[in-house]
């Protein structure tokens, strides 16, 4: 008995004693502060105060003029079919890449992160030259009377591209960590292909993939470089919410820029909330894993 | 005829896994299928279950020709080594998933699930534990639930591929008890792989010992450990002192010293020999009790449970022997480090140079 006490008492003191000095502690929590300071609170203060400058009605006109309405429309249905299109493929990829033995497989992987590598404005030139009006496929399309280029497909075929590592990239870790196993135990119990995808693969990755179509989404909502160059900025039919902020103030509507800018803060700080919460439900549940 | 195995191979890339394997196994038999890591024996068993497809040969279950069957159709059982239950289910959703993805035809109602559920998990004493997700329970407890979450879909055959080697010595043992206890009570031809000699020797009715994809002898655990077929196997199954020598005019030649050759051995003009004797088959005493005796010292002792673990280096011999003695011989003899000793070696085997280790 007397020596769990002595254990009991000791854990301060050897914590004490492994931490760094309380200088070293003081000035990495300072600097991670005033960089917080510096490069996120000011900045969306300074949004906001732009926003409201010239009053509460001037802000609702902003957000609420036709052209910003279509340019939160657009961006809202480009990220519906965004998200579902790269869990899809974002699930197929993981799969495929943790759960089979074949040739190029890490080659593929590596690729996965190209469109994380590659600049999205020259991600946005790709589709151009590949599907643009003056490209021989391009003319064809157009000749069936479909518009790519200048077009919502366009915006979304662009986002996809950027944004299709997320799921991906969240899936493979957590299916490599979890093996094979409980697929082949499912397998010699008689289940039928489509049944263990439901009733084991699915539940095991659920929370992983919802967390990479979070960021996913977040990162269709701001998309601009890719976007940029295959929507033509055609106002009330080509304008993503990132593009209509673009105009706005290269315009010197600052005030309205600002405003709508608010917008894309406002889906962000939601994002950042969800993703916490789910962060938090992930770590409760850390031992299903 | 439980399960026959015809000309098995099995190539990944350069490697042979399986080396042309064919095996009779009984209906209702304990068999285990005993190697060192990497012999090819997992591969076998997964392939019976389908998860691995045989490059040649056939498999035979139940007088059903089930080779090229999807695992789901074999209607095999599978025990994992890491248990493999279903993370997200709970402990009777886990046993009750091979009822629950039957075809709607063949699926029992939903209370003839739960009877049978409740029932396997009875059987392997886990039925406390229903409502608890796998992450909950012990090693040990997993285990039992993967058995009953097996045997719920009635195999043919269960295949258990080294299903106690991840879990602590003590749990090991009670396991392999119990296992044993229960399949005398249900009876499922059942395979079982293991690298663990003394679980093969303990649980199984056969003993089938591979090495390099394969079969090197199969037997009972008796036969198998009192004639082993050659080197590899008598290696294999236990502690050994291996002396290299010669074998001349009926001679064996241990160090300087020479003993009687076997009969069948006996006839050999010359050839180069190996000679084995298990710790336990050599006789220490304080006084020379015959012209044969080593003389020797001892250099470490260690404790094995009852028994005494003693190294000693003999006189002409190269390498130490390993001895193994009750405790009570050796309180009585009052040994000690650096004490003299006279060592007699009561059995030998020996193989003539045509085998390799």
């Amino acid at each position: 008995m007397p020596i769990i006490q002595k254990a009991k008492s000791k854990p301060p003191v050897a914590k004490k004693r492994v931490s760094d000095p309380i200088s070293i502690q003081i000035l990495l929590i300072g600097l991670t502060l005033l960089f917080f300071i510096g490069f996120v609170f000011v900045p969306l203060g300074l949004i906001f105060s732009q926003a409201f400058q010239k009053g509460w009605s001037f802000y609702l006109d902003a957000i609420s003029e036709p052209y910003a309405i279509e340019a939160v429309k657009l961006t809202l249905l480009t990220v519906a079919i965004v998200v579902p299109v790269n869990a899809v493929f974002g699930v197929a990829a993981a799969w495929a890449i943790t759960k089979f033995n074949f040739k190029g497989k890490t080659a593929l992987k590596s690729l996965l992160d190209l469109p994380f590598a590659v600049s999205p404005v020259i991600a946005g030139l790709i589709f151009v030259l590949l599907v643009g009006s003056r490209t021989p496929f391009g003319s064809w399309l157009g000749e069936l009377g479909i518009k790519i280029i200048f077009s919502t497909p366009g915006i979304v075929i662009a986002t996809i591209f950027v944004t299709f590592p997320f799921i991906a990239r969240e899936l493979i870790p957590l299916m490599e960590a979890q093996g094979r196993d409980e697929e082949e135990a499912a397998l010699t119990l008689g289940a039928k292909g489509w049944q263990i995808f439901g009733k084991i693969t699915l539940p095991n990755i659920r929370w992983g993939l919802l967390y990479g179509m979070i960021l996913c989404g977040a990162r269709s909502i701001g998309e601009f470089g890719a976007v940029s160059v295959v929507s033509g900025h055609i106002r009330g039919q080509t304008n993503t919410i990132p593009l209509h902020v673009e105009i706005l103030y290269s315009e010197y509507n600052f005030t309205a820029s600002f405003a709508v800018a608010s917008l894309l803060v406002f889906l962000a700080l939601l994002t950042v909330i969800v993703k916490s919460g789910m962060e938090k439900h992930f770590q409760k549940n850390s031992f299903h894993l | 005829m439980g399960i026959e195995l015809r000309n098995i191979s099995k190539t990944f890339g350069e490697y042979k896994a399986i080396d042309d394997i064919s095996l009779n196994i009984a209906s209702g038999e304990l068999i285990a299928l005993l190697g060192p890591s990497g012999c090819g024996k997992t591969t076998l068993l997964r392939i019976i279950a389908g998860l691995e497809l045989a490059d040649s040969g056939k498999i035979i279950l139940e007088s059903k020709d089930t080779t090229n069957l999807p695992p789901r159709e074999k209607n095999v059982g599978f025990v994992f080594q890491h248990y493999a239950l279903f993370r997200r289910l709970n402990v009777f959703d886990n046993v009750a998933f091979g009822l629950k993805v039957l075809p709607f035809r063949e699926r029992p109602s939903r209370s003839e699930i739960r009877d049978r559920v409740e029932h396997l998990l009875k059987m392997v004493q886990m039925d406390w534990a229903t409502k608890r997700y796998p992450s909950q329970l012990s090693g040990g407890q997993r285990q039992r639930v993967a058995l009953a979450r097996a045997l719920a879909v009635n195999p043919k055959v269960l295949l258990l591929d080294e299903p106690f080697s991840a879990l602590d010595a003590k749990v090991r043992q009670e396991l392999r008890r119990w296992l044993r206890k229960l399949h005398d009570e249900i009876h499922v031809t059942s395979i079982f792989v293991t690298h663990d000699q003394e679980e093969a020797l303990e649980l199984a009715d056969k003993i089938v010992v591979i090495n390099k994809g394969r079969i090197e002898q199969q037997g009972s655990p008796q036969e198998v450990y009192d004639h082993p077929a050659n080197a590899f196997v008598y290696n294999f199954l236990g502690n050994v002192n291996v002396f290299h020598g010669r074998i001349k005019n009926g001679k064996v030649s241990l160090g300087n010293h020479h003993l009687d050759a076997p009969d069948e051995l006996k006839n050999i003009e010359e050839k180069p020999s190996q000679t084995f004797v298990r710790p336990h088959e050599i006789g220490i005493s304080r006084l020379r009790s015959s012209e044969t005796d080593l003389t020797g010292t001892i250099r470490e002792i260690r404790l094995h449970g009852g028994q005494i673990g003693l190294n000693i280096e003999c006189e002409g011999l190269d390498a130490p022997i390993e001895a193994e003695i009750p405790r009570e011989l050796f309180v009585n003899l009052q040994l000690a480090k650096e004490v003299q000793v006279f060592v007699t070696i009561n059995r030998v085997r020996v193989f003539t140079g045509d085998y390799e280790i």
